[in-house]
């Protein structure tokens, strides 16, 4: 029975796939991106992956799609631009396509005959670590390193965007959303959804540490909560040379790494945890990154500064 | 008991998903957007709704049933402001 | 043919399709679309292998789904820079050639129905 509604999702995907990459116009290919990213999600709750359902709905399809459509709208002119290539170009690309994908298909049905798995090796130690939520385990305890290093790679993501800005508006803030009045119904909504979205994400980071949820999904929802705020005019984006701002962004990495070389002190190494304190360490490390997280993907979504200081 | 609420359980989904098949006919056959987004959060709320009233057994405790309804009503509230939206853009 | 297996054949119609996009799309954001495509298809990939993995009473092995996680995000900032890149690059034309404008999008109209 499962494997009916199996069915209908991997057809369902693929068939908005296909219509995504035949879609003429700009905006309505974004828009069924959109719709990809949350049936995507339903996949992954079906392959038993909550957490990353989690993800896919916040990032994957919710602040991603964000941004391309405000790309999309911004570039409603250029829509002509760029020929679409030829026939025989198209079917060689195609051929060549299908044979990965059939090569994928065949790597798929390979048999293993013990599927290989660290999972056992997961829970073996996860009492250890005093988490109870296996992925919040590999994430902050098994491969810390790799998380500090994306956190890092955000930070690096958005000194590249902010540095795309023009040399006169360096230090200005991002151009975001257009003029509101101030008794519209948007600003209504950025008044009371945001107060609702905090609680949601704190709870998200919270319970992270036992049930699917974590700093990534909770940072995500106040980023987005943000970005209602300021597309909505209730707050003005920040000048990208604000101090504040600045804290905010280093201050989940700076913690992260600030344990990191504790470790060296009162445990075994760089990243390593004494037993007695591990998930207090890391809850303080996930709230810290909840923070990080929102206003950096706030700000790689708001995009490069465009508004010049005022003097 | 429990077969009486697995049967209130089927209704109540069946019943969100005919809701949810009539909103998607409207948006389907509407002629103009006004009249498709009136189809779509007419139907599609009173939809989840139901359905979210199917599933409350099965929440295990006062609890998880709040979070249900939560998200049947932070669904009304931002279905009912991007109608308002889209409807003024497209106006 | 179990529902692992099912996704696996999905991820491998995604990675195509999201390939093909990314080669024949005329649009820079249409191309960062079909890789946002790609990357999912991918991702949806280790989710299999992850689902496969499933053992000690979990449903799934955690080290793949924590590496999907950090994809996710890492692909998120990725189509950010690009996203600033392509707005730029537009920009920056649209200054360079102001009034050419009108002759190339009337010529890719025609070419483009």
């Amino acid at each position: 029975m499962a494997l009916v509604f199996d069915i209908g999702i991997v057809s369902l995907l693929i068939a908005i796939g296909a219509w995504m990459i035949m879609a003429r116009d700009t905006l309505v290919a974004v828009i069924i991106f959109v719709v990809y990213g949350l049936l995507m999600s339903i996949a992954w709750v079906r392959l038993s992956a909550v957490d990353v359902a989690l993800t896919e709905a916040a990032i994957g399809s919710g602040i991603t799609g964000m941004l391309l459509l405000s790309a999309a709208a911004r570039l409603r002119q250029t829509e002509g631009a760029g020929a679409r290539p030829s026939f025989p170009v198209c079917v060689a690309a195609g051929s060549l396509c299908a044979l990965i994908s059939a090569g994928l298909a065949g790597v798929v049905l390979l048999p293993a005959d013990v599927a290989p798995t660290l999972a056992p090796l997961a829970v073996a130690n996860l009492a250890d670590t005093g988490l109870e939520n296996p992925v919040a385990g590999v994430l902050f305890a098994y491969r810390a390193l790799d998380t500090l290093l994306e956190k890092v790679v955000l930070l690096l993501a958005l000194l590249g965007v902010w540095s795309l800005g023009s040399d006169r508006a360096w230090g200005g803030a991002p151009a975001l959303g257009a003029y509101v009045p101030p008794n519209d119904i948007l600003v209504f909504f950025a008044q009371v959804l945001p107060p609702i979205g905090i609680v949601f994400a704190a709870y998200m980071t919270w319970t992270g540490a036992s049930h699917p949820g974590g700093a990534f999904q909770g940072g995500t929802v106040l980023a987005v909560m943000w970005l209602l705020v300021m597309m909505a005019g209730v707050a003005r984006a920040p000048p990208i040379s604000s101090t504040k701002v600045r804290w905010l962004l280093v201050a989940g990495p700076a913690l992260f790494l600030a344990v990191g070389f504790l470790g060296f002190v009162i445990a075994a190494g760089f990243l390593a945890y004494p037993v007695d304190y591990a998930k207090a360490l890391i809850v303080l490390i996930e709230i810290a990154l909840a923070l990080s997280i929102g206003v950096t993907l706030a700000l790689l979504a708001a995009g490069p500064p465009e508004r010049t200081l005022q003097p | 008991m429990s077969g009486l609420l697995h049967a209130f359980t089927i209704l109540a989904v069946s019943a969100g998903v005919v809701f949810f098949i009539a909103g998607t006919v409207g948006l389907v056959r509407f002629p103009d957007v006004p009249t498709r987004l009136h189809a779509l959060t007419k139907a599609d709320n009173v939809g989840l709704g139901l359905v979210v009233l199917g599933l409350l057994p099965y929440t295990g405790g006062l609890l998880g049933a709040l979070k249900l309804v939560s998200v049947w009503l932070l669904t009304l509230l931002s279905g009912a402001i991007v109608t308002q939206l889209i409807a003024r853009a497209v106006r | 043919m179990n529902s692992a297996t099912l996704f696996g054949f999905c991820s491998a119609a995604i990675v195509g399709l999201g390939l093909f996009g990314l080669i024949v799309s005329p649009h820079p954001l249409r191309r960062i679309l079909a890789f946002n495509l790609l990357g999912s298809g991918v991702f949806l990939f280790f989710g299999v292998v992850a689902r496969r993995g499933a053992a000690a009473g979990l449903g799934a092995d955690p080290v793949p789904q924590a590496l999907v996680i950090t994809g996710i995000v890492v692909a998120f900032s990725a189509t950010a820079l690009a996203v600033a890149l392509v707005l730029r690059l537009f920009a920056l034309t649209d200054e360079a050639a102001p009034t050419s404008e009108a002759d190339p999008k009337a010529g890719a109209e025609g070419g483009h129905s």
